[in-house]
């Protein structure tokens, strides 16, 4: 009797605290914290799919001879589901071919033994876009997992990659000490950007989301000031162009001197493990995680919140200042104005996409970079543009980042996906 | 009116709130509805006024089978409620309130005043429900705001009104004048479904009792054929003891000394006024007092959670009115905070994890900045079985368990650590009887080996159950330090402000909105 009271009685108050808890005003820590823990390889893998299924309607609609095909419907069907199914299928080879290698390639380097660079290619480069991304993508999604919306990720990077090439191209030790130099001083001029934001919502409470806002602008345009005066700007150019870093503090090939696949790789999965390590087994992350869960229940356990404040975007400051110094050390060489791109805010959308687990990011970069280096080679090889593969990626996150709606065309059942959660986060 | 529920289930997921439930209220009757939390009242409650709708089941008002599709439905049909939590604007007058969505207006769209005045007035006049109507509805105390909840309810024509636990923010003199209210309202033929789970209450103004225990219903009686102890095991299914079990108590030395502490709130209005009290080893100080009399910040002073803006707080004999939460945890303080969801608990980790939640980062739960997961599980494997809490696991998340485990897990990890002064607020808030049993029967132990300990409860019987000394709190002031013995009708009073010389000092001050409940 009393057990069956138990078992039953037990679930009951668990019920009505969800509903009561749903009015409740929800806090941004909350909602990352849901994307943490709801159903992950489902959602993502629906996700993926309904990315790929909208990608290929839009080629049908956008490709002037697919269109052509079904104005023959009726006269030709056969055409039409020819045409369309090969322009489809052509357009994802070659997004799989470009970012990750085609087979028959691999299959004669594999008989002959020659050409390995040609194979490998694909994927070296596919490896070299993921990693800046991966940390940022950590940093970011660090900074989620304990409730900071840190958007300030170009901002970091650039005050990363700004640090990294002044200790580039300013002295010029033997690489052994040249490039844990240019590691350091990345990670430090993230960690300069990243701590005014926190050191600002530490001391007077204002928004980290408005204040690294604003120091992507602040960032941006000292870029193009540094870039346009000494030291930074490169002898004998009038454009705003960065020196080019000594050789001793470019990162070493892993594979090899035509793959451009470099150490930044190693640095953005040794990140991942610390990264994870910090959230599973460091006191530091674990307290990062219960302010980021719950600052009311942080505060009574007497853990410090300022402190938690300006030590997390201090450390997603860093990751992100290395994602910068990754791409310039590994890759570019040089600053030039607006650099990054889109990374910084690519990282975010990485970290919602690995629901802010480093795995995840990990994974979610490497899709990212993927998509990105085999766009690439499907425009140039079929026509279709490389704004088909961002239109992937964006639908993407946005099943991901709203699996009410997997739920809703995919008619889950049983499934934890809090629905209408996302809107209560972001009015919060 | 004439009410009956048949059959109604209704299902979450696997969970059955209400299974079958039959229910029927005659008209001119005050029908009581016992039971503890998740017995499925408030689910019940919410099928028939149209916000949720049942799986199955019919209900029938005089006979005639009806659905509600939405609360508004309802209301057409004349069924009031009255929520626990009061939906009223604060700035508004009471006039406003009660005519709001159904305002009458002059010819060109313009609120008649004149008329909202009037109607309030011929309603108060016929039920004894004394209003101003134009008072500001923020300004009133608990129990007349929610005599405009009642007057809302009877501008409607309601002729069924539930009330759901609406003595929960009331004084015992407060709950008394509101039954002379519901018996007035059932005098004139209408309907009243009652909710509660306080036996007292129920046996006082009800004409029938249905009671309810896991979405079933146990069984309907009326007052005069039952007792407190039978109501009490038909709601938890077995015998309860319903006294508290303790030796008198052997004060030692003063732990805790409050001096003149006051604390103003956001607005920068006194919430804690120049209040000064001590508590000694091996003694419990209950506090007791309406929700909202400034409770909770000398809960979150002592703790160490508000800036406190003159007195001191000396613990042990030092001084710690500006020590940091953590240094007061490390001082021996245990606190068990009010509301354990919001602020007690991450409910969305592990209870492994919410176990060592202010200890994780010192030995032997981490050492180096690493925690040591080994000693973490074994540490929470020992707690699970001497505290009685009921998981398959400690990686079991928190938001899984009961409300009654999850305040043992926050008793767990509070006691855990050695304690010098425990701070608890509304212990057994929502917890079911054999909770509360256990939560006091641990407070008391924990007197006993020499804690001193502090009771924050708005529960009358919860504080004269457990304190040795009860301190009345009125607007942020001690009204007076009584023993026990001095009986409810005193410590009632004081509650209301009023002392001996038998005036009231005015209407509290709402400092805080009533905490969520289930």
């Amino acid at each position: 009797m009393s057990d069956a009271g138990i078992t039953v009685g037990a679930a009951a108050p668990a019920a009505g605290e969800r509903t009561a808890s749903a009015h409740a005003p929800r806090q941004w820590g909350r909602f990352f914290h849901w994307m943490v823990e709801a159903n992950v390889v489902m959602v993502t893998a629906l996700a993926i799919f309904s990315g790929l299924f909208v990608g290929a309607i839009l080629i049908i609609v956008t490709q002037p001879n697919v269109l052509h095909a079904w104005a023959g419907l009726f006269s030709h069907p056969g055409t039409t589901v020819s045409v369309t199914f090969f322009t489809v299928g052509d357009a994802y080879r070659d997004l799989f071919t470009g970012s990750l290698g085609d087979p028959f390639v691999f299959g004669h380097a594999i008989r002959t033994g020659q050409g390995w660079t040609q194979a490998l290619t694909p994927i070296s480069e596919t490896l070299l876009y993921a990693s800046p991304l991966c940390l940022a993508g950590l940093g970011v999604g660090l900074g989620f997992r304990t409730g900071m919306f840190n958007i300030g990720g170009q901002g970091q990077l650039i005050g990363g990659a700004m640090a990294a090439s002044y200790v580039g191209f300013e002295i010029n030790p033997p690489a052994i000490i040249h490039i844990p130099l240019c590691i350091l001083a990345g990670f430090a001029g993230g960690v300069v950007v990243g701590f005014v934001p926190g050191f600002l919502k530490a001391r007077t409470g204002a928004h980290e989301v408005i204040v690294t806002i604003m120091l992507n602008y602040v960032m941006l345009n000292l870029l193009v000031l540094a870039l346009t005066t000494q030291p930074f700007q490169q002898p004998g150019q009038q454009n705003a162009v960065g020196r080019t870093i000594f050789g001793g503090a470019q990162l070493p090939r892993i594979f090899g001197h035509n793959l451009r696949v470099n150490l930044g790789v190693l640095i953005a999965v040794a990140c991942a493990l610390g990264v994870s390590w910090l959230l599973r087994r460091g006191t530091l992350g674990f307290g990062f995680r219960v302010v980021g869960a719950n600052p009311n229940a942080a505060r009574v356990a007497g853990i410090n919140i300022r402190r938690a404040t300006i030590l997390v975007l201090v450390i997603s400051g860093g990751l992100c200042g290395l994602a910068g110094m990754t791409s310039l050390c590994g890759a570019d060489y040089f600053l030039s104005s607006g650099y990054g791109g889109t990374v910084g805010f690519d990282c975010i959308t990485v970290a919602l996409l690995g629901r802010n687990r480093p795995i995840g990011i990990v994974l979610g970069s490497l899709l990212f970079a993927a998509l990105n280096v085999g766009g690439r080679y499907m425009q140039a090889s079929t026509g279709i543009p490389l704004d088909l593969a961002s239109v992937i990626q964006a639908i993407i996150v946005f099943f991901v980042a709203t699996p009410g709606l997997v739920n809703e065309v995919y008619r889950l059942r049983g499934m934890n996906v809090g629905q209408g959660l996302l809107t209560r986060g972001w009015a919060a | 009116m004439k009410l009956e529920l048949s059959g109604i289930t209704k299902t979450f997921g696997s969970l059955v709130a209400d299974d079958h439930v039959d229910l029927s209220v005659e008209p001119g009757e005050i029908h009581a509805l016992l039971g503890e939390n998740g017995a499925g009242k408030t689910t019940l409650m919410n099928v028939l006024f149209g916000l949720m709708h049942p799986d199955s089941g019919e209900i029938a008002l005089d006979g005639e089978v009806l659905q509600f599709p939405h609360p508004g439905a309802a209301v057409r049909h004349g069924i009031g409620m009255v929520h626990q939590h009061f939906m009223l604007v604060p700035v508004f007058t009471v006039a406003e309130n009660v005519v709001l969505g159904f305002e009458p207006t002059h010819r060109f769209g313009l609120l008649d005043r004149r008329k909202a005045r009037a109607e309030i007035r011929r309603i108060s006049e016929e039920f004894g429900l004394e209003v101003d109507p134009d008072a500001v509805v923020e300004e009133l105390p608990v129990g007349v705001q929610q005599r405009v909840e009642i007057l809302k309810a009877l501008s409607r024509d309601a002729q069924l009104l539930i009330l759901d636990e609406p003595t929960s923010v009331l004084t015992p003199q407060e709950t008394e004048a509101l039954f002379e209210i519901m018996r007035s309202l059932a005098a004139s033929g209408r309907s009243i479904l009652f909710i509660t789970h306080k036996l007292k209450e129920v046996l006082a103004v009800a004409d029938r009792i249905t009671v309810m225990r896991l979405g079933a219903v146990i069984g309907t009686t009326t007052p005069q054929t039952t007792t407190e102890s039978e109501l009490a095991s038909m709601m938890v299914g077995r015998s309860v003891e319903l006294v508290v079990r303790k030796e008198p108590a052997r004060p030692k030395d003063v732990v805790l000394a409050v001096e003149d502490l006051t604390v103003e709130d956001l607005r920068g209005l006194t919430v804690v006024d120049h209040t000064s009290f001590d508590v000694r080893a091996g003694e419990i100080l209950a506090l007791a007092g309406v929700q909202g009399n400034g409770q909770t910040e000398i809960e979150e002073a002592l703790c160490g959670l508000v800036e406190v803006v003159a007195g001191k707080v000396v613990l042990l004999g030092r001084d710690v009115t500006h020590a940091t939460p953590r240094a007061r945890l490390r001082a021996g303080v245990a606190h068990i905070p009010e509301d354990r969801v919001r602020d007690g608990l991450v409910v969305s980790m592990t209870i492994a994890d919410n176990l060592i939640l202010d200890v994780f980062d010192v030995a032997p739960h981490a050492r180096f900045g690493a925690r040591k997961l080994g000693e973490i599980k074994r540490s929470g494997d020992e707690k699970l079985r001497d505290f009685d809490i009921r998981a398959n696991s400690i990686d079991m998340l928190v938001s899984t368990l009961s409300g009654g485990n999850q305040q043992k897990v926050i008793v767990a990890r509070e006691l855990s650590r050695p304690t010098t002064l425990l701070v608890a607020a509304q212990p057994t808030r929502g917890l079911d009887v054999g909770s509360i049993e256990y939560v006091h029967r641990r407070i008391v132990e924990e007197r006993d080996r020499g804690a001193a300990v502090l009771i924050i409860s708005s529960e009358l019987d919860e504080v004269l159950a457990l304190g040795d000394r009860i301190a009345v709190i009125y607007r942020g002031r001690i009204m007076d330090i009584v023993d026990p013995s001095v009986g409810r009708e005193k410590i009632g009073l004081l509650m209301a402000g009023v002392t001996d010389d038998g005036r009231g000092t005015g209407p509290p001050i709402v400092t805080t909105a009533p905490g969520v409940g289930a």
